[in-house]
């Protein structure tokens, strides 16, 4: 379900996609359309886009970690209340913990573990939460905008 | 994404079109790195990337790095806007050539 009402600046868009990498552009557009719909800087919407992106390719990439293929959804919500941008992400991967979330030293210069450095850098919070609603993981991402 | 590669003397210059996500980084070190390992200097165009993500920076880190082995070198060439600020990011632009 959609809801858009710009004179209370509230957004809410839910949409899932296919768990694999061909779906990031699906990702990137579906994110583009819901931030066109908000007044902020292009710079700040592609930062947000990335943000997206990266969480979205992390349950790809870790999640479903030596499954090659799976009919499996993942499903992002992004909701604007006010001041206050919250990204949802549910997926039926492999459970997350959280305290093995994290990403290289930026000095250890190689390929890999930057993307959830990008997460870290634009949002202000990011979350498992418990309510899974059915799902296996729930990351939420927040930022003040 | 696209890409082009063009010879000049030692020098092969890959310009890449589009996006580049986990999707395609396959694609793109398919087309960089056999030119790195051949000991070529490398020029990575990005003029035309409106959009790249971690899985990019990969891309461009491990072909900077082969090329260290290889003692040639990669150069990335005419980074557009947003894909500089990923770059700086991952504050590595003191680490690629960027040209």
């Amino acid at each position: 379900m959609n809801f858009y009402n710009s004179s209370l600046n509230q957004i809410s868009e839910t949409k899932d996609f296919l768990v694999n990498s061909s779906s990031l552009k699906d990702i990137r557009t579906f994110s583009r359309n819901v931030f066109d719909k908000i007044n902020l800087p292009q710079e700040q919407k592609d930062e947000l886009v990335l943000a997206i992106a990266e969480a979205a390719q992390n349950i790809v990439k870790h999640g479903y970690k030596g499954v090659e293929e799976t009919a499996d959804r993942m499903e992002i919500k992004i909701s604007l209340k006010e001041d206050e941008l919250e990204i949802g992400f549910f997926d039926k991967g492999k459970a997350v913990v959280p305290g093995n979330v994290h990403h290289r030293k930026l000095d250890d210069i190689k390929p890999g573990g930057l993307g959830t450095f990008f997460i870290k850098e634009i949002m202000d919070a990011a979350v498992f939460k418990k309510d899974q609603k059915g799902w296996v993981n729930h990351l939420i991402l927040t930022k003040k905008i | 994404m696209t890409y082009k590669v063009t010879e000049e003397g030692n020098i092969s210059t890959v310009f890449l079109n589009g996006e580049i996500d986990m999707d395609v980084t396959e694609k793109a070190k398919e087309v960089i790195l056999p030119l790195v390992e051949s000991g070529k200097e490398v020029h990575i165009n990005l003029k035309d990337v409106s959009y790249m993500d971690s899985s990019g920076i990969s891309v461009l880190i491990e072909s900077h790095q082969k090329a260290l082995e290889k003692n040639t070198k990669v150069v990335v060439k005419e980074v557009s806007k947003s894909v500089l600020k990923v770059i700086m990011m991952a504050k590595l632009e003191q680490i690629l050539n960027l040209g």
